[in-house]
């Protein structure tokens, strides 16, 4: 399989489990799996993205513009960001519920996110999800990179199966919080439809 | 053993496989996981340090190589600035058992202050450095590393790029690996003690030496040539190699030259690949090394070669390079129009921009803040330095006036009081960058009889590299318990008549021992004591009540990210508030309260 996924949001929001689950499920199938984190200061609520990508012929460790086959957008006004990396038919899977950067509220553009979903549903193939509807249903939002995953498994895009998924956050969740991410995982496929 | 590692897990295991015996390094974005990684898989038998600093480093793992033991230093590439002066020594004298030193390089630079280029540092040095291009390769090449270190008598430098000390690729481990067996120092002062003599005899050696290693290095199977004899080639090293294979992948025809061993440069391979070749373009990051060697090798046979790279503008000097950057790089170059196939984004609105910030809830926030508050109105200077409370230069704190490198405001905050007495100045200083270049500066200052105030914000731990131990938070990388070096006691010791400690999170008690200390004339110091919000349980959420104006006075003064303006109205994103508190005793009609203040 060839497969180019990327997940991208701001630090802090979880993506780097949701990257290190796509990639332990891809490989528990067989792939070749090659991927890269941001790490450093970027993660102090800066712009962060992961990149993985799937195949026996991947050189760079970054997906090239245009390569993506997925994106997991965390926050809407990343994917808009991180767009550049979508293949044309490409899907992207967004949060609508933007995280407002500090030099937000200090100079209150006024950013919302909505534009960013106007845009997306312009130009691409994508499916919205909030993040509000996991805070209200679970009490946090901290289980949004589950649940996106649900979605992504539920999309069919992402080319791996929800057996090796689910083993895979099985495997990372601690057991005190496993039931309730099996629950948002089981909530992201329903959403994806 | 199959184990899907990033390019420093891969350097670690790499090293543990070659049968490192002592591994030292500091903390430094992008090698820190190098040693974290050795200390998670099984290490029986390997000294395991986070040493104070680089030099501390290097001087540890140089005894351990004098001994015959395999010896690992590791940090990033401004951390060998302050190895350099035990590395230049160290380069004369020479090694007996394998000598590592990673120093990864940052282009971009993505975390980092300068974008240095270590191979010039082994051109200076006049040592061996070895240029991995990918995580598989990097497994490989430190293990190729020890050996030529022990061969050749020398340490040598390895240096693996941000791209490729982030990325994740499996690697082979056997099952079994274990420390070298070592012959122990053997006296001889002729040999280990350097003076101008040795030095002298040594120098010539080294130079004939390295003529040598460049004739070995030719053979190396990480200097190759791929494709197919072309009249123009494109040569590639590092992280670069990767990108420019990905845009080859179409077109395998293409003569590629890769460099994997830049110094001491492997001139027969590069003579032999030159061949039939009218024009080459370099591609790699920060300087222009291997195009420049290239530039020589032209010069000294006499070829007819055009070069292309840095030095004609074709290739940007700063920056890192990228599949796009050079597809567009080669497409120029080879005459291969390019193909556009990804969605027009020519219309894309307006993004928000996010430059990293304090967390919410973190204590610098709280520290900067207090001292903000008591200077107001006063002349002060303020002398940041290397961690995450650089970021207190973000608006709307506005706290970093300069920032040079780690440990620079001690020293710093007491030239501006020098040039400018009516100035209060303070040095921001974290308890990690204390330990390791901090304290020089406090003694430089009771010595010279200076004036300034050291704000020292003990967040007990190394936070922005994540959150390593340090010799204040009383664990070490052996996993012992041991005495914690007491910040208030050293500063004491040094002789600074007025230290407090106050917790940064109580505003009052905070400003109350500014404006005491800068009412005071010498070097006084403010410990402000307060964890990490990453390594601690949050207290609680804060909650705003009825009572708010919507003034929007707290996110006006502290900038917290959990405070944020939803339909005109300021609200607690409780996602990341850790209950802090620092909203509510800025609060003019308090109206924020909250479980743990309640």
């Amino acid at each position: 399989m060839n497969k180019d996924i990327m997940i991208c949001g701001v630090g802090g929001q979880g993506t780097v489990l949701a990257s290190k689950i796509i990639a332990a499920a891809a490989m528990d199938e067989g792939n070749t799996v090659h991927s890269a984190e941001t790490i450093g200061m970027a993660q102090r609520g800066g712009s962060v993205t992961s990149h993985v990508r799937v195949g026996e012929e991947i050189y760079s460790p970054l997906i090239p513009f245009a390569n993506a086959d997925i994106i997991l957008a965390f926050e809407p006004a990343e994917a808009v960001r991180n767009l550049v990396y979508l293949k044309k038919d490409g899907m992207v899977i967004v949060n609508s519920d933007p995280t407002k950067p500090v030099t937000e509220s200090l100079q209150n553009t006024g950013y919302d996110g909505k534009e960013m979903i106007e845009y997306l549903k312009k130009k691409c193939n994508c499916i919205v999800v909030s993040s509000e509807k996991i805070y209200e249903k679970f009490g946090s939002s901290k289980f949004f990179n589950i649940a996106i995953l649900g979605v992504a498994v539920g999309s069919g895009r992402l080319g791996i199966s929800e057996e090796a998924v689910k083993a895979q956050i099985e495997k990372r969740i601690p057991v005190k919080f496993l039931e309730a991410n099996m629950e948002a995982f089981k909530m992201g496929i329903e959403l994806s439809k | 053993m199959k184990e899907y590692v990033m390019g420093n897990g891969a350097i670690a295991l790499g090293a543990l496989v070659a049968g490192v015996n002592v591994v030292t390094g500091y903390p430094g974005t992008p090698s820190s996981e190098i040693i974290e990684t050795i200390s998670k898989y099984s290490h029986e038998g390997v000294h395991l340090e986070w040493s104070v600093n680089e030099k501390a480093a290097m001087e540890v793992a140089t005894a351990a190589a004098y001994s015959g033991a395999r010896a690992l230093v590791t940090m990033k590439q401004v951390g060998l600035n302050v190895a350099s002066d035990p590395l230049m020594s160290l380069a004369y004298v020479g090694v007996k058992g394998g000598m590592v030193i990673v120093s990864a390089d940052d282009p971009g630079p993505i975390s980092s202050q300068t974008e240095q280029d270590t191979r010039r540092f082994a051109e200076f040095c006049r040592i061996p450095v070895f240029d991995p291009t990918s995580v598989e390769e990097a497994y490989e090449m430190i293990q190729e590393a020890f050996e030529y270190s022990e061969k050749y008598k020398t340490p040598v430098l390895f240096r693996p790029t941000t791209r490729v000390n982030h990325a994740y690729a499996s690697i082979e481990l056997p099952e079994n690996y274990a420390p070298k067996q070592y012959e122990g120092f053997i006296k001889d002062s002729k040999k280990w003690v350097i003076f101008p003599r040795l030095s002298y005899i040594n120098h010539g050696m080294i130079e004939n030496r390295n003529v040598e290693i460049g004739e070995d290095f030719s053979k190396s199977r990480y200097n190759i040539v791929e494709g197919k004899e072309c009249k123009k080639a494109v040569v590639a090293s590092g992280v670069s190699y990767a990108y420019t294979k990905e845009y080859l992948k179409n077109f395998k025809d293409i003569k590629l030259i890769k460099v994997g061993t830049p110094y001491p440069f492997p001139e027969s391979f590069m003579l032999q690949a030159l061949e039939g070749v009218e024009e080459v373009i370099v591609l790699e990051e920060l300087s222009p090394f291997i195009e420049e060697n290239i530039l020589k090798i032209i010069g000294k046979h006499h070829l007819s070669v055009k070069v292309s790279g840095k030095l004609n503008g074709k290739v940007p000097h700063n920056g890192e390079n990228s599949t796009n950057l050079l597809a567009g790089i080669l497409s120029e170059f080879l005459e291969i129009p390019m193909q556009e196939t990804g969605i027009d984004i020519t219309d894309m609105p307006n993004l928000p921009v996010r430059p990293p910030v304090l967390c919410a809830g973190c204590p610098h926030r709280a520290s900067f803040y207090a001292v903000k508050q008591a200077m107001k109105g006063q002349k002060s200077y303020f002398c940041g330095d290397i961690g995450c409370y650089t970021l207190g230069n973000a608006m709307p704190l506005d706290m970093v006036d300069t920032c040079l490198c780690m440990g620079a405001g001690v020293n710093m905050a007491q030239g501006f009081n020098w040039v400018e007495s009516d100035a209060t100045t303070f040095a921001f200083v974290g308890d990690s960058t204390f330990f390791a270049s901090g304290i020089t500066g406090v003694v430089n200052g009771v010595y010279n009889n200076a004036n300034m105030i050291l704000c020292i914000l003990d967040n007990s731990t190394t936070a922005m590299t994540g959150h390593q131990p340090h010799p204040g938070t009383g664990r070490n990388m052996m996993g012992n318990v041991v005495d914690k070096v007491d910040i208030a006691k050293v500063l004491e010791g040094i002789g600074l008549k007025k230290v407090v400690t106050v917790n940064p999170l109580n505003l009052e008690e905070s400003v109350n021992a500014v404006k005491e200390c800068a009412s005071l004339s010498g070097v006084k110091a403010i410990i402000f004591k307060s964890p990490c919000i990453a390594i601690t349980k949050p207290t609680g959420k804060m909650d705003i009540n009825e009572k708010c104006i919507s003034c929007k006075k707290c996110i006006r003064e502290i900038g917290c990210p959990a405070l944020i303006i939803e339909d005109g109205k300021v609200v607690i994103d409780r996602n990341l508030c850790t209950g802090c508190g620092l909203c509510s005793q800025i609060c003019p009609v308090k109206a924020i309260g909250g479980a743990s203040n309640e």
